[in-house]
């Protein structure tokens, strides 16, 4: 091996590190402007020396290097700094061996002129800007989900034309993760939910002796809002993340671009097993959901209200009519394209870094929750006023 | 001086004894010993799975040995709590791909280990440090206002060096450096990375796959196969070792190439 690569580090191995106030710049009394550079010239001494050499430098002529007994590249831009002052060569210093070789590495890839900062704008300009970019992004966002709206019913117009396109495995499997996976912390959910509607009913009905009432309440909410709202609330926040996270880490490995190349459908190959996987999961999520709200207020009529389990039954059976379960379950289908395209496009729409992912992940629940909701406010408003 | 007798020598700075990695019932390593010395430039060689990462992950401290002992810098590593308090000092790493945090321009990716292990530093001088290294590894001035997905595979690894040597390491950790980079970037990459070993003298352990790079860069070769090195020696002694692997590796016509464009190294 090459003598000249291991002497620096010899000399520096008897050294130990940490802070060191060993490395000095100190005008020399020889002459006028002539400063002396010894010791250490390291990050670990960078600071002090960073100090000396903006307090000297202006007074600096010639240079005195040759006292550096260490020194690294951070040292070496210090040093730079002072020879673009005298403008010495680094020979002419007293720099010699290993730290000429070092210091002209450092001053040839240097070049210290500082770039000026970049002027800022001010805050209340800032502040307008990003109310306008966003107010842009969310009418942009919109028309690009209407698009992939009408991609997507394209798509699955022409799967229906061949049915072999269709694939079924990936659909099933989407079933399984978004429904079946689901249940059990849907069946807590919503029985826990209708539980504390009973009780908040049972409260205020006591009042006026309309205790009965509490049937009616909890089978009005859950059969006609509750179950399909609560599993799309939770399919919104399991699923159309998931589906985010997924399409868009496909997207970053390129698998996106690769399905592309091979000819394939990004829409066909990834939205629309999601897409169907939600149809069909959906609903079943909300008639679950609608159960095991009423079992939840079933419960707590029976063990604290003074309503038994016949009564319960004949009062649902009398207030349930098909219309009110109509009502909630026409908007499960509604409630899952939203969620999936949301999801779906939101994971095509991540690009570069692993932070898009987790931004459109959240953009992802934040929309399909709030679409979801504002959707079933919009439903319960008509249905009221047609009377249903 | 015969590989042996080179092996003993005390002036290595990472010295791996016995070396046991297994994942489950998985054995990477058998028992692997290796030096990396002072001031050389140690390629380390081996098939793909043959555990090169792994070996620089244990010597690292992300990942704990089954067995045997690493020695870093003459101190024995217990844990590997020890071995990253050490590392995080005294080495710096160029993952595959270059590892900068995708959130952060690339000189807040430079400034980040100066931030953590020097709070002391004025914001102003941490910044001139940070550049002065951005433009150390090659890059222009222009790039430290780069978000790092703005760049292309190159100046990924250029960025990631510079990280790197942000805290003047002494110990250089080098994972397929030119791996992706085309043949006139990788060339370049192995040159800047010749004259930075020379000018900062550092000790560099670098994996790789790049018969270039080892030929025009590397002190010493370090093959690696089933879970233990076969031979550490400068390339002429390992190119006339009888082992099938190195045979196919060194003699293949790949190699042959190479060994024709560049007839004198070491």
């Amino acid at each position: 091996m090459d003598e000249r690569d291991r002497e620096p580090v010899a000399q520096a191995e008897g050294t130990s590190r940490g802070p060191q106030d060993k490395a000095e710049l100190v005008p020399d009394a020889r002459e006028a402007g002539l400063l002396a550079a010894r010791g250490e010239w390291v990050l670990d001494n960078i600071e002090q020396l960073n100090a000396r050499v903006e307090s000297l430098a202006s007074q600096a002529s010639r240079l005195d290097a040759s006292g550096i007994t260490r020194l690294d590249a951070s040292g070496a831009l210090l040093l730079e700094r002072l020879f673009c002052r005298t403008g010495q060569a680094a020979g002419e210093a007293g720099l010699t061996g290993q730290w000429r070789t070092l210091f002209e590495a450092v001053d040839a890839a240097c070049d210290d002129a500082r770039a000026p900062e970049p002027a800022h704008e001010p805050q209340w300009r800032q502040i307008l800007a990003r109310i306008g970019r966003a107010a842009v992004e969310v009418f942009d966002s919109s028309r690009e989900l209407l698009g992939f709206l009408g991609i997507t019913v394209h798509r699955l117009g022409r799967t229906l034309l061949q049915p072999k396109r269709f694939r079924l495995t990936s659909t099933v499997h989407h079933v399984e993760a978004t429904g079946l996976d689901a249940v059990p912390l849907l069946i807590l959910l919503s029985g826990l939910v209708g539980a504390v509607v009973a009780f908040l009913g049972a409260t205020v009905l006591r009042d006026f002796g309309a205790e009965l009432f509490v049937i009616d309440l909890v089978t009005y909410a859950f059969v006609r809002e509750f179950g399909v709202l609560l599993a799309a609330i939770l399919l919104a926040g399991r699923t159309a993340s998931a589906f985010c996270a997924q399409i868009g880490m496909m997207k970053l490995r390129e698998e996106v671009d690769a399905i592309r190349t091979l000819g394939l459908d990004e829409i066909e190959v990834l939205v629309l097993p999601r897409l169907v996987a939600l149809l069909i999961t959906l609903p079943l999520l909300a008639f679950i959901a609608t159960v095991s709200g009423l079992i939840g207020g079933l419960l707590v009529s029976v063990l604290s209200l003074d309503i038994n389990l016949t009564m319960f039954l004949d009062r649902v059976e009398q207030t349930v009519t098909l219309r009110h379960y109509l009502v909630g379950m026409i908007k499960a289908p509604i409630f899952a394209v939203v969620i999936a395209l949301i999801g779906c496009l939101e994971g095509l729409r991540v690009a570069g870094t692993a932070q898009s992912v987790g931004e459109h992940t959240t953009t992802a629940v934040v929309r399909s929750l709030t679409m979801v909701i504002v959707i079933d406010a919009l439903a319960a408003i008509y249905f009221m006023e047609i009377g249903w | 001086m015969s590989g042996a007798a080179r092996q003993q020598s005390s002036d290595a700075v990472v010295r791996v004894r016995g070396l046991e990695t297994r994942f489950g019932a998985d054995v990477v390593h058998r028992s692997l010993d290796l030096d990396l010395r002072r001031g050389e430039i140690l390629g380390v060689v081996g098939g793909s799975g043959t555990g090169k990462s792994v070996l620089m992950r244990a010597i690292l401290g992300l990942l704990r040995p089954s067995g045997g002992s690493i020695e870093v810098f003459g101190q024995r590593v217990e844990h590997a709590e020890d071995a990253q308090r050490v590392m995080a000092r005294r080495a710096g790493v160029l993952f595959q791909d270059g590892a900068l945090f995708s959130s952060l321009t690339v000189l807040e990716n430079v400034e980040l280990p100066l931030k953590t292990h020097r709070p002391d530093l004025s914001g102003q001088l941490r910044r001139d440090l940070a550049r002065s290294k951005v433009q150390l590894a090659g890059l222009p001035d222009s790039t430290c206002a780069k978000m790092p997905a703005e760049l292309s595979g190159g100046m990924r690894k250029r960025a990631a060096l510079a990280r790197a040597l942000a805290l003047e390491p002494e110990l250089l950790f080098l994972d397929e450096p030119t791996a992706g980079l085309d043949p006139i970037g990788a060339a370049e990459f192995d040159q800047l990375l010749r004259t930075l070993q020379r000018a900062l003298g550092l000790t560099v352990f670098l994996i790789t796959h790049d018969l270039d790079t080892l030929y025009t860069i590397c002190d010493r070769v370090a093959v690696i196969a089933d879970g233990e090195i076969l031979a550490a020696a400068p390339l002429q002694e390992i190119e006339e070792l009888e082992h099938e692997w190195i045979r196919e590796y060194f003699r293949g016509p790949r190699a042959r190439a190479v060994r024709e464009r560049e007839p004198a190294t070491g």
